[in-house]
């Protein structure tokens, strides 16, 4: 029998590049945003994202199972929603919250929609809104400094651990409450907020590292952050100030959100045209909920919202065919 | 100038350094030649010979049946020894003329005659086309008599002449031009001679750059030929982004080339007019590429019509190692078979053999990376393409111009979820235009019989 051909229609080459290696890459590029991560806030940084990413692949290995679905363990698309919730959290956060954000990220919202590629929206962020709107308190919780690890026994009773770390206001709440930032200590990350958003610099190599290898493009990070910037110049109430707007462009999530979770390809749209409207529209979202609203981040909840007009969006910017013209109305 | 490209595209493993640099190898038939009455686009040749008969070299065969239909001319002398149903490359049985050689290539009268081409009237020069039996060698084996007799002959404005050669392992196009660079601008300024005011442009990928400098000075003193070096991309060689990046002109699937004032041949087509109206010899030859990485000695063969695939094949030392999958035509929109024991016919460019079947991956959901839309030449969305297709949705199908795919597979190629993009689409768009054509044959049953 093996001395038969193959048969089947053209072509017959395939590029090497796959989903897995395109997920091996988003891993890479989130190293050194992990490492800081973990050098900034200590060992339990780690455990936080080893906890959510195991409870990432544990509940899409269980669902699959479970459901009878022939499952791909090497995708690797449920490490990098671990790694990316985990990323998002504040490493105050007790192990069994994250744990429950991992769940819900894999299981209501990517595998109860139809698994890897049918997701609505980013199964990390929702999972994080999903423990902000839940756990209000200890979501918005966020350390300066480095947590001493606890002791194994710690883990278990988690809710009772004592945190040696000094909270502090995020930088966001600084520039909230009218006051400067130090904008060094900003872009390298030595601030306080989610384990893998505050260094801008790391965050920038591991994009760098992206646009290298033709993971991502550049369309959607730049036209939300400029967008945003856009926006807080002109309602930020502060004019021209380069403090205020490098502040808010690194003090906060957006750096993550832009070139992590809005370039997410399963909930941002196809052709380049709605990749503008969709970094815009998020960027001005942000700049809302920002500025104008009561919160002092917004990031998450302006990806989401944007990820839910993807299929509009891609409905309204339809590509022209080649020497046709455009078409409209199609369901 | 900075070159202009055209939008999409990929580049892929070239595999033309297996073969490129060796001389084409005359090679002699041994077995029976077989030829199938169907190796171009249109309805099927009618034979013109019975079995027993004797045959010459150049003898017509098989005469064109209808409007867009070609002549077969046999390519040595010999005796007809059956006409039956043979297997052919594209992987159907045809109705072919098997003809015994007796190896004396004893020729018809006339054959090889210097005619003064420079001063043969048009009328001559298309017939000359015609009786020659020249169909597309590129691969789509359009009959060539009928591309050069468009509806408003005064509104060509260029003759395109097809040296991209786009497709990876495919270098019989580079040899020949290489070789025989003097038939293709003679054949080229024959077909100038049918169109008083086009001009002439001989497009070759910059991967080329020794053919690219040859036709630059050997059309030197040529003022209305122009040789363009176009980028390294496929597919360069595709029809309509060939003319989109030559002249800025936009072609679709309902419309030809001549609708945008373009004339578009291969150059093995160019040289093979130039052989039919100035030296009397009609198309019973081509250049063959046996190539891949299962072949002993890769290399090109310049062989007759008719001849079997399993000849050239040992010619080129056979397989080194047993193959996983052989395809004739290029890794990109060749087909793939089951057995090589075909004959070669107008519009087989190659055999390839591949030691692995990188198209043999199993499917994983698609993640929407878009990469087969940028990749996609004619800027269609692939991946909804082909959701579309599977669910049999045929109305949001073709108003997304699923019907407009040219099957070029940069798509499928690229596809990281290994989903079988261009397959399906392709697959989806033969069974629309298939029940079109139904319906018609229906409708006009209808008028028969009212």
């Amino acid at each position: 029998m093996s001395d038969l051909y193959n048969v089947s229609a053209a072509p017959h080459v395939r590029s090497p590049i796959k989903t897995n290696s395109i997920m091996q890459d988003v891993i890479i590029a989130l190293i050194p945003a992990s490492l800081f991560g973990i050098f900034n806030f200590g060992l339990r940084a780690l455990l936080v994202i080893l906890v959510t990413v195991l409870s990432c692949v544990v509940t899409e290995y269980v669902y699959c199972k479970l459901m009878k679905i022939k499952s791909n363990p090497w995708d690797y698309s449920d490490v990098v929603t671990g790694l990316l919730l985990a990323l998002n959290l504040p490493v105050g956060i007790p192990f069994w919250m994250a744990a429950l954000g991992g769940v819900f990220a894999i299981l209501i919202v990517k595998m109860l929609f139809g698994g890897l590629g049918q997701n609505f929206m980013n199964p990390a962020l929702a999972a994080r809104v999903f423990l902000f709107i839940s756990f209000p308190g200890r979501m918005a919780s966020f350390l300066v400094d480095k947590v001493s690890t606890p002791a194994v026994t710690d883990f278990l009773r988690d809710g009772a651990l004592v945190l040696d770390g000094v909270s502090g206001a995020t930088p966001l709440g600084q520039l909230k409450a009218g006051e400067t930032v130090d904008l060094l200590k900003l872009f390298v990350g030595h601030i306080g907020g989610t384990i893998g958003e505050t260094s801008a610099l790391a965050l920038l190599i591991g994009a760098a590292y992206l646009f290298y290898r033709k993971v991502i493009n550049p369309i959607i990070p730049f036209s939300y952050i400029l967008s945003f910037a856009v926006f807080a110049l002109i309602f930020g109430g502060h004019g021209f100030d380069m403090n205020y707007l490098l502040g808010q462009i690194l003090g906060g999530g957006l750096i993550l959100g832009a070139f992590f979770m809005a370039t997410d390809y399963v909930t941002c749209p196809i052709t380049p045209k709605g990749q503008i409207i969709f970094g815009v529209f998020i960027g001005i979202m942000t700049g809302i909920f920002r500025i104008i609203g009561s919160g002092v981040e917004g990031v998450s909840f302006a990806i989401i919202l944007g990820n839910l007009l993807v299929p509009i969006i891609d409905n309204l910017t339809r590509p022209k065919t080649f020497g046709k013209e455009r078409v409209k109305d199609v369901k | 100038m900075a070159r202009m490209t055209f939008m999409g595209g990929i580049h892929t493993y070239e595999g033309k350094e297996l073969s490129k640099d060796k001389p084409t190898t005359v090679l002699l038939p041994k077995g029976d030649l077989v030829f199938p009455l169907s190796q171009h686009i249109g309805a099927p040749a009618k034979p013109l010979v019975a079995k027993g008969d004797p045959v010459l070299v150049g003898q017509m065969i098989a005469e064109a049946y209808g409007m867009i239909s070609s002549n077969i001319i046999s390519s040595v002398s010999g005796t007809v020894k059956a006409i039956e149903r043979r297997l052919t490359a594209a992987g159907k049985m045809e109705e072919s003329i098997v003809i015994t050689n007796d190896n004396e290539y004893k020729k018809i009268e006339g054959y090889g005659q210097n005619r003064d081409y420079m001063n043969m009237s048009k009328a001559n020069i298309r017939d000359a086309v015609k009786e020659a039996g020249i169909v597309g060698l590129g691969g789509a084996g359009f009959p060539t008599h009928v591309k050069l007799t468009p509806k408003d002959e005064s509104k060509i404005d260029y003759v395109i002449v097809n040296g991209a050669e786009c497709e990876p392992y495919l270098t019989s196009d580079y040899r020949l031009m290489m070789e025989e660079p003097e038939a293709i601008v003679e054949g080229l300024k024959i077909i100038l001679r049918l169109f008083d005011k086009a001009k002439g442009i001989i497009g070759i990928e910059d991967n080329k750059p020794d053919a690219i400098e040859r036709f630059r000075a050997l059309t030197a003193v040529e003022s209305n030929i122009e040789v363009q070096a176009l980028k390294t991309k496929y597919p360069q060689g595709g029809e309509r982004q060939l003319v989109y990046v030559t002249t800025g002109r936009k072609l679709n699937s309902k419309k030809l080339p001549a609708d945008v004032g373009c004339i578009v041949n291969n150059v093995a087509t160019v040289a093979a007019i130039y052989m039919a109206v100035a030296k009397s010899t009609p198309l019973t030859h081509r250049i063959v590429t046996i190539s891949g990485d299962a072949v002993e000695e890769p290399q090109n063969f310049n062989v007759p019509f008719g001849i079997s695939f399993t000849e050239i094949l040992e010619a080129a030392g056979g397989f080194k190692v047993q193959p996983k999958k052989i395809v004739f035509g290029g890794p990109m929109m060749g087909k793939a078979m089951y057995t090589y024991e075909v004959p070669v016919t107008k519009t087989a460019n190659s055999l390839l053999g591949f030691v692995k079947d990188e198209a043999a991956v199993e499917e994983s959901p698609c993640i929407l990376c878009g990469r087969c839309y940028f990749k996609c030449p004619l800027n269609l969305l692939p991946m909804k393409l082909q959701l579309m297709g599977l669910n049999n949705d045929e109305e949001n199908f073709k108003k997304l111009d699923g019907m407009e795919c040219c099957g070029c597979g940069c798509c499928s190629f690229v596809c990281p979820a290994n989903r079988s993009l261009t397959q399906t689409i392709v697959q989806t768009k033969n069974k629309i235009l298939a029940k079109k054509h139904e319906l018609q044959e229906l409708h006009k049953d209808h008028a028969a019989n009212a």
